[in-house]
């Protein structure tokens, strides 16, 4: 029974007992669920593993919807616990849980896999490719980062959360003050979601510079494209020392090392500095994809090119690099001297200055443009205001004398969500319901999209706003209660009020989905938004091969000028296609790594070895394979090509 | 003859073990720790910028341009990285 012991909650309540039995029961639901309908074999082969860049995508769409309602009730929970003063619902302890994992779920569970599904679905198609550079390697990929996600998941019923906040800073997320094996989750976890990511990044550059469609240069590619592009280097770049950092903290806890320990030479402050060296350059990778989502959509929307374009790759190309000067920004209170603080001040205000520039060339592509409100455009125009304050509270914390009185305090949190939510969010959601249509073959309802964008607006507005506030009044985050005397219930209540609020708007989102199933019309044809980019060219449903002949492409916006100007993008006659064949080892490895992450976090080393040679034994087979994909046949593409030219009208 | 010789191949690699015949000495040797370290890192750098231009062939393809990018982009990153955290940890502390 003893071993059985130290699976066990440290600190349970009746709220995660509920959860064990939900997911239990959710669980067996799904398992009879799938047996009774027969879809095993289904589920095997068309998803398990499969190597398909739209399939993969679909995936991390779905992992993210779901991290999305997991962060979203922790958000909900903490911000009702600090609705009224002294309030009981959440003990320390579990706030602490609560809010460490809504930071972690929120951002490498939801936002990193959205982002992701954009990458997968749309590069190819943007650039005329049929798949991504690397296939089974982007299997890989989704799947150590599934099994990352629900390894962390897990925490929460076996064995306790972790809860030194998603920063997890030693010397508190050390042994000696986190006991539990809620940090070993921490560091292992993300370890694993982590080694996917990086494998993502290292896929996407390669597409976006070897598979571009003949005639597109770089600097004829979509925004999406470019955007995206950036954001991968950054991910290469930055991710490493994330994977660094978090194998000498699973060190520190495992094997007794003192890299970040308070004696015996180690250096606590260590931690901190570099997970802002990553994690800084975190917050750009999630931001430049979402500013590449708005580029399509405004000018899409505005019914005109972008306006500065060559602006728009230049101020990128420029966050790229100044991405990685500013991470002390994070911690101008540690104590490194004013020389150090200045220098980061001034990086730090100087890396507003690309964004600017994007937001002007947004402004000006408007100012000219014809503007046609449809949800996504909604979303867009939304963006614009309520990002740019929280790109100027951003410069106000980047001062770093002032920043001694905003830091950690709930001014901090609002200047984050205001920038992420806006930024990030927005651009997720209005990007979901842009291609929505291209993925599904109808479209979400225009009325309900709307009512959604202007709830989740209001919403955020009375959630966010009042935290600047209460923030400069005192309020310190990560507090999970506070007295009647401070004054701060009031504007609590607000911020409560508005999280519900927010909570409908997803509600609704999610109705949406259901009431357009149900009612949306199908017959919409290939392009309903009258679109610019390659993406729009092809079929709808897309076909596996993306594209039945490579296009050629002569500008920036090569599907408009096929419409407008009747450039020919299609030349020459179809030929058989090679594709690549469907692989189940990057799911047995990464379920593999799964079983090995389990027993590091428990420290059951036999597991552990085992678990190590098995993934040892799927490389090794993986480099002695011989596999040369497969071809369609020209026959085979023809009669997809004219049913689904039959299907589209 | 002269063209099936790969002589630049072979150079490199017996320049390479003369880098690690020369790192060995900081072990070898009785130095100060910090002329040793210089010894280390000088070898260290030399070995992998060889091993990427010779023996990884980074500039015989078309691609040399992004490859050296690439490269360029990484060696500043790793810089900005090591001398700031130096900066905040060490040097300003
Ligand atoms: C105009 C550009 C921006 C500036 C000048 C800026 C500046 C800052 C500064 C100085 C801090 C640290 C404050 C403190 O801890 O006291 C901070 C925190 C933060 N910022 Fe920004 N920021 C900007 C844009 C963004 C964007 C675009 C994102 C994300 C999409 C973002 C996400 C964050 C996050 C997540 C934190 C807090 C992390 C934590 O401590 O848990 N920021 N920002
Ligand atoms: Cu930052």
């Amino acid at each position: 029974m003893d071993f059985f012991n130290r699976f066990a909650v440290p600190h349970p309540s009746f709220l995660i007992y509920g959860a064990m039995v939900s997911i239990a029961i959710a669980m067996i639901a799904v398992v009879v669920g799938i047996t009774y309908f027969k879809k095993w074999g289904y589920l095997w082969r068309e998803w398990l593993t499969t190597v398909d860049h739209k399939r993969i995508g679909i995936m991390y769409l779905i992992v993210a919807l779901l991290m999305l309602f997991r962060g979203g009730v922790d958000a909900i929970m903490m911000r009702y616990q600090l609705s009224m003063p002294d309030n009981t619902f959440l003990d320390s302890q579990h706030y602490n849980e609560v809010f460490t994992t809504h930071g972690i779920v929120m951002i490498l569970f939801m936002a990193m896999p959205f982002i992701t599904f954009f990458f997968n679905y749309l590069i190819p198609l943007q650039i005329g490719a049929r798949d991504v550079a690397f296939p089974r390697l982007n299997a890989l990929s989704f799947w150590l980062f599934f099994m990352g996600a629900m390894l962390f998941n897990m925490s929460f019923v076996v064995g306790g959360s972790p809860d030194s906040g998603w920063t997890s800073y030693f010397p508190l997320a050390g042994n000696e003050f986190s006991t539990s094996v809620g940090t070993n989750y921490y560091m292992i976890a993300i370890q694993i979601a982590g080694m996917g990511t990086l494998m993502t990044g290292i896929n996407f550059i390669t597409t976006i510079l070897k598979m571009r469609a003949p005639g597109m240069k770089l600097m004829k590619m979509p925004m999406f494209t470019w955007s995206a592009f950036i954001a991968n280097v950054i991910v290469v770049f930055a991710f490493p020392v994330l994977t660094v950092l978090l194998a000498m903290g699973t060190m520190d806890r495992l094997f007794g090392t003192n890299f970040f320990t308070t004696d015996n030479g180690g250096m606590d402050m260590l931690w901190a500095n570099l997970f802002w060296v990553w994690g800084h350059p975190e917050v750009y990778i999630l931001i430049l994809p979402a500013f590449g989502l708005y580029s399509e959509i405004i000018s899409t929307f505005a019914r005109r090119n972008l306006y500065g374009y060559k602006s728009m790759v230049a101020s990128m190309v420029v966050i790229s690099i100044f991405s990685f000067l500013v991470w002390a920004h994070h911690f101008f209170t540690m104590g490194q001297g004013p020389l150090t603080n200045s220098i980061f001040s001034i990086t730090t205000m100087a890396i507003a200055v690309p964004t600017g520039v994007k937001i002007f060339n947004w402004l000006f592509t408007l100012w000219k443009g014809k503007i046609v409100f449809t949800t996504p455009m909604l979303y867009s125009i939304l963006f614009i205001p309520l990002f740019t304050l929280g790109g100027v509270t951003g410069v106000m914390l980047a001062m770093s004398a002032a920043d001694y009185q905003y830091h950690n305090t709930m001014f901090l949190v609002a200047h984050f969500h205001n920038v992420i939510i806006p930024g990030v969010v927005y651009a997720m959601i209005a990007g979901l319901t842009f291609y929505w249509p291209k993925m599904f073959g109808f479209m979400l309802n225009e009325k309900l999209g709307k009512w959604t964008a202007w709830l989740l607006s209001v919403g955020f507005v009375l959630a966010f706003i009042p935290m600047y506030i209460t923030g400069l009044d005192g309020q310190a985050r990560r507090m999970y209660t506070y007295s009647e005397s401070t004054g701060f219930s009031t504007l609590n209540m607000v911020s409560f009020i508005g999280a519900a609020i927010m909570a409908v708007a997803f509600a609704l989102l999610v109705y949406n989905i259901y009431y357009s199933i149900r009612y949306a019309s199908r017959d919409i044809g290939s392009d309903p938004w009258d679109a610019r980019s390659l993406e729009w060219a092809t079929h709808t449903p897309v076909p596996e091969y993306n594209f039945a002949i490579i296009p050629e492409v002569a500008s920036t916006e090569a599907f408009w000028d096929s419409k407008k100007k009747g450039h020919e993008l299609f030349k020459g006659k179809i030929e058989k296609i090679h594709m690549p064949n469907n692989s189940p080892l990057p799911f047995i490895m990464s379920c593999i790594f799964f079983v090995f992450g389990f027993s590091m976090v428990f420290s059951i080393w036999p597991v552990a070895i085992i678990a190590l040679i098995g993934i040892l034994a799927c490389l090794t087979y993986r480099s002695f394979e011989k596999d040369h994909g497969r071809y369609i046949s020209v026959e085979e593409i023809e009669e997809t090509e004219a049913k689904l030219r039959g299907a589209k009208k | 003859m002269k063209e099936l010789f790969p002589l630049k191949q072979v150079m490199g690699f017996v320049f390479s073990l003369v880098l690690t015949a020369v790192a060995l000495i900081a072990y070898f040797t009785d130095m100060s720790f910090s002329l040793g370290m210089t010894i280390l890192l000088l070898t260290a750098f030399i070995q992998a910028g060889l091993q990427i231009v010779v023996f990884m062939h980074a500039g015989e393809t078309n691609d040399k341009k992004s490859i050296y990018t690439n490269i360029y982009y990484g060696v500043l990153i790793a810089l900005i990285t090591i001398f700031g955290t130096l900066l905040v940890m060490v040097w300003d502390m």
